[in-house]
């Protein structure tokens, strides 16, 4: 059976840096105008961060090579967590909504190649960390006196980076573990508001036993706090990377890409 | 296939007035597409979508078994048939969305399993459901669904060919049902496609939205567009099809125009009238055909020669002063075709 095909002749390929921008700039457009997604990624660190000092700001705690006020001791944790609310979690919960109420399946109709939809969607979750790590560091050091040296601007600024992508990785891997866009909330408390107490980010880390310090060193968010610790940390000598810590985020992104590579899905789980 | 084969006989028996009102070109209507082919090789225009012995299971369900579909360029096919008769799972396997389980299938001269960029910008999909962007407005969403084509068409004119311009800056999440599936076609037309899937685009809306709907499917043919329809709506099938193709239980039991569909053209017609009061039926002429008494004095008689029969009865009421008020002539409706083909299934 012969089918004749009369072959589009004015078809004109964009450049991928033309069409990730292009993705890019949408996907900001429907970040800052969805208002729960405004408030988890950008207003809950900062909240977040006002709370803790409020409370428990005038303590001294242990850090290695001496002690620090509690209050700056906060900055770097949730700094880590506005990033981790950025880059992770804002990601699964849209992302999962997309493909539950069938955004992404239409979108697999277009000619646009699937890794443009992914790249764009995290860039803007490596480009909200990026702001909302400033802008906390920017709190911390306006009014909580947490101003890192000076130079250990660069560790921090790398920290970020890796930290984002890690966690963008991570989360679009969680994504393929989702099976409906309700549970994607609860999930993600599920799994990271433990490792946020066993971190170091809501107690300070000479509370925490050993045993529970240990579990969290298998896990990623505790490696982004001690990055970040190290760098705030007025007793750091040197440029203040925390190679080993950075290490260990940067595995954990690579699993995580290789787990989303696989098994992304565009169609909705729930028919 | 032997319903096919009675389908096909009735068919081309039949007046070729059959594909008058739809402008098509006068090709007979078969399920049993080899033997088509060679009728009409002369009128038989270019093939845009081919399908032959298609079968997909999910599991132990077979969903579809066995389906052969032909769609020429330029016309509305519409797929007919129940709920879960196997059209959405059908129309994902042409959009590339399923892997079938066996059979060939070819659409743009391609197999959508292998489906590419230059493929996609081709075809158009309005999937049975899916949301729209909420937080952006209908232009944005249309700019950035254009931004993934070659060569979109200007976004203002798929908005005023959806009839969506008074909505043009208003957020998805505000526009009711039926502005959001307008907004569906409108995302699924902006890059300018050759073919264009369509999955129940009407559910859910009043009859209005429906007729604006439908005008507006009629002007994308006008456009050029082949239409892939699916629908459980038979007027929407009468209204817009050029060809329907009725699916049940994962088989097709008839195919054809709206007016042949099932031998529709060639199938008695049925006359039916009150008694008049005083008048028992061994007093009606002898020449009509068996009659049938429904409520005791409601007359039906279904005739393949309607005006014979007609001129007999109305001589006789006329000789004996009978107005036959609610004289009626009923041809069978494609409802009543579809429901006869689908007996038994779903």
């Amino acid at each position: 059976m012969s089918v004749a095909v009369a072959p589009k002749s004015h078809v004109v390929h964009r450049s991928s840096a033309a069409l990730v921008a292009h993705q890019l700039h949408y996907d900001a457009l429907t970040f800052l105008r969805n208002r729960q997604g405004r408030f988890f990624t950008l207003a809950l660190p900062v909240v977040f961060l006002v709370i803790f000092c409020a409370l428990f700001g005038n303590g001294t705690v242990h850090v290695l090579g001496g002690t620090m006020k509690e209050s700056t001791y906060y900055v770097p944790g949730l700094v880590g967590f506005g990033l981790i609310q950025a880059a992770f979690a804002n990601l699964v919960v849209s992302v999962t909504a997309q493909r539950e109420t069938g955004v992404l399946k239409r979108r697999r109709s277009t000619p646009e190649p699937a890794w443009v939809l992914i790249a764009g969607r995290a860039l803007l979750a490596v480009a909200t960390a990026a702001v909302i790590a400033a802008l906390l560091v920017f709190l911390g050091v306006i009014a909580y006196g947490a101003t890192p040296p000076g130079r250990t601007i660069p560790a921090i600024a790398v920290t970020i980076a890796i930290g984002a992508m890690a966690f963008c990785a991570l989360g679009y891997a969680l994504v393929t573990a989702i099976n409906s866009a309700d549970s994607a909330q609860p999930v993600i408390q599920m799994v990271m508001l433990p490792l946020y107490f066993i971190s170091g980010v809501f107690v300070p880390e000479s509370q925490i036993p050993h045993w529970l310090r240990d579990i969290a060193n298998v896990f990623p968010v505790r490696h982004l706090q001690q990055a970040l610790l190290k760098a705030f940390n007025p007793h750091t000598v040197g440029a203040g990377f925390a190679w080993s810590d950075l290490l260990v985020l940067a595995i954990w992104g690579a699993v995580g890409l290789a787990i989303a590579v696989r098994r992304f899905g565009w169609q909705p789980k729930v028919r | 296939m032997q319903f096919a084969k009675s389908v096909r006989s009735q068919v081309t028996g039949a007046a070729p007035s059959v594909t008058g009102s739809t402008g098509k070109a006068g090709m007979p209507t078969s399920t049993d597409w080899p033997v088509a082919a060679s009728d009409a090789r002369a009128a038989l225009p270019e093939t845009v979508i081919s399908v032959s012995a298609l079968r997909m299971a999910f599991g132990d369900l077979e969903a579809v078994r066995g389906i052969d579909v032909e769609v020429h360029r330029g016309e509305v096919f519409a797929f007919l048939g129940p709920n879960g008769a196997g059209k959405t799972t059908t129309v994902e396997i042409l959009e590339g969305y399923l892997k079938r389980t066996a059979g060939e299938v070819s659409v743009l001269g391609i197999d959508p399993e292998h489906a590419n960029a230059d493929w996609r910008e081709r075809v158009g999909v309005v999937l049975q459901e899916s949301a729209v962007e909420p937080d952006l407005t209908v232009t944005e969403c249309l700019n950035l669904y254009g931004g993934c084509y070659g060569a979109p068409r200007p976004v203002d004119e798929i908005i005023e060919l959806v009839g969506l311009t008074e909505k043009a800056h208003a957020r998805g999440g505000s526009l009711s049902g039926g502005q959001r599936r307008r907004l569906d076609v409108a995302l699924a037309l902006v890059g300018d496609p050759e073919l264009v899937f369509l999955d129940e685009p009407t559910t859910g809306f009043d009859p209005s939205a429906r007729r604006a709907a439908w005008d507006m499917i009629a002007g994308l043919q006008a456009l050029g567009k082949t239409i892939f329809l699916t629908t459980h709506y038979m007027d929407e099938a009468e209204h817009l099809a050029d060809r329907i193709c009725v699916l049940a239980g994962g088989e097709i039991v008839g195919e054809g125009t709206p007016q042949s569909l099932g031998g529709r053209e060639s199938a008695p017609s049925e006359i039916s009238f009150t008694l008049p009061s005083g008048v028992t039926q061994s007093e009606l002429p002898a020449a009509l055909p068996a009659l049938m008494l429904e409520n005791h004095d409601r007359v039906e008689l279904r005739t393949d020669t309607p005006v014979d029969a007609l001129s007999t009865l109305c001589a006789w009421a006329k000789d004996h002063g009978h107005d036959l008020a609610d004289l009626e002539v009923h041809r069978p409706t494609l409802e009543d075709i579809y429901l006869r083909l689908t007996e038994g299934s779903g």
